[in-house]
């Protein structure tokens, strides 16, 4: 049996320009070429900070899920710090901080 | 100042019954709601997340291409509130007008990026696999953003207290275990830590040295002896000569930016008798602690 095909989570940093416009941008300009369902949130810091009610739905379930983030750290954390678990065993994060759009489309569109 | 409005949650829905949009249109569509705030789920033939059962609280907006056949949906969870649209033939700008125009009725407290007043979601983030709760962080915030559960472990309580672009906490925190996501440089920003940062924080001024030894120590003796003194001299413009003095040394050690000092209003500190109550709930809890 195959394994599922992971969700995707796109956070857009929309509150900062910490992460680099050129990755974000491509990253969802490729998302939104790509046949995919995804998921995309304006900014999971300020979701965290409201503790909005969807921010437990994002990783609800079974299923394993990309986020296309920022570090790892900083994802889980944020998670923690709105009351949600965060599933270490079937969450993948990718930091558009640092690994290039190239790199991330290759992992979450293959 | 953050608050409790919720965006509507936005689907794209271009599954059965709703034509694809072209690339163009998603992308622009897509890119702009982000940009106001709002989150947005494409759901395609695939299907997507299971949405069935969707926070209580937050309308759904469903977007598509229907062609004059808008599906009706409803929700088991009656109080929900899903509303659909067909956007076919609309552009991104009138789409986006059509969603500003549905969520006027949500008020004007929807914190939006880019607007003026918008509340810059920045605040520590602790990383409880680092933090050995010294309470570093809560003796050392002026702005009373952390404080401690009911089992005495620490947490970011007030987050919106935080003062903007201020990473102060986190430079004090002798377990690399504070993060601002925000930030633009690790391992503050939530990059793993090196053996090399934790080092180096370990080298970093001690807060209680910075402020003059054991603080709350020295607060419990100088309030002893100054109590009578205070109820004659209880003065809170002393008091204020004395927090700028103390906020004049934190300015430099150059932990705390110039240019969130400069910014602070320093009136709305915590008042002398509020830092003498977290001083003493302080020293209460560690003796219990200690015990």
């Amino acid at each position: 049996m195959s394994e599922p095909k992971p969700r995707i989570l796109y956070c857009r940093c929309a509150f900062a320009q910490t992460v680099p416009k050129a990755t974000k941008d491509e990253v969802l300009d490729q998302l939104c070429e790509s046949g995919e369902s995804f998921d995309t949130v304006s900014d999971l810091c300020e979701m965290s900070a409201r503790k909005d009610p969807r921010i437990t739905e994002l990783l609800e379930g079974d299923e394993p899920v990309q986020i296309v983030a920022c570090y790892h750290r900083a994802v889980k954390w944020l998670f923690h710090s709105a009351g949600v678990d965060f599933p270490e065993d079937r969450v993948e994060v990718l930091n558009m901080r640092e690994e290039s759009a190239e790199e991330i489309c290759k992992k979450v569109l293959k | 100042m953050k608050n409790d409005t919720y965006p509507y949650q936005i689907i794209l829905f271009e599954g059965n019954g709703a034509t694809s949009l072209a690339t163009e249109r998603r992308r622009e569509v897509t890119r702009t709601l982000l940009d106001k705030g709002y989150s947005v789920t494409r759901v395609t033939e695939d299907g997507g997340r299971n949405l069935s059962n969707p926070s209580g609280d937050i309308p759904v907006l469903i977007l598509g291409d229907f062609e004059g056949n808008s599906p009706e949906v409803t929700s088991r969870e009656t109080r929900i509130e899903i509303d659909t649209e067909d956007i076919t033939g609309l552009d991104t700008e009138t789409i986006i007008t059509l969603v500003e125009q549905k969520r006027a009725g949500d008020g004007e407290g929807l914190n939006s990026p880019g607007e003026q007043g918008a509340w810059k979601p920045w605040f520590p983030v602790i990383d409880y696999d680092r933090c050995t709760n010294c309470m570093q962080c809560l003796s050392f915030c002026l702005f009373d953003v952390y404080g401690v559960d009911e089992e005495k472990q620490i947490q970011v309580q007030n987050n919106d207290n935080c003062k903007t672009n201020c990473p102060a906490c986190s430079r004090v925190c002798p377990e690399v275990a504070i993060m601002f996501p925000k930030y633009s440089s690790g391992p503050i920003n939530g990059a793993e830590v090196a053996e090399t940062d934790v080092a180096r924080e370990k080298m970093k001024v001690d807060i209680t040295s910075l402020l003059g030894g054991d603080i709350y120590a020295s607060l419990r003796t100088r309030s002893e002896k100054a109590k009578s003194r205070f109820s004659k001299e209880r003065s809170p413009d002393k008091a204020l000569n004395e927090r700028k003095r103390c906020l004049t040394k934190l300015q430099q050690s150059g932990i705390i930016p110039a240019e969130v000092l400069a910014e602070l209003d320093l009136e709305s500190l915590p008042s002398p008798d509020e830092i003498q109550r977290k001083a003493t709930e302080f020293a209460k809890m560690q003796a219990e602690a200690d015990s």
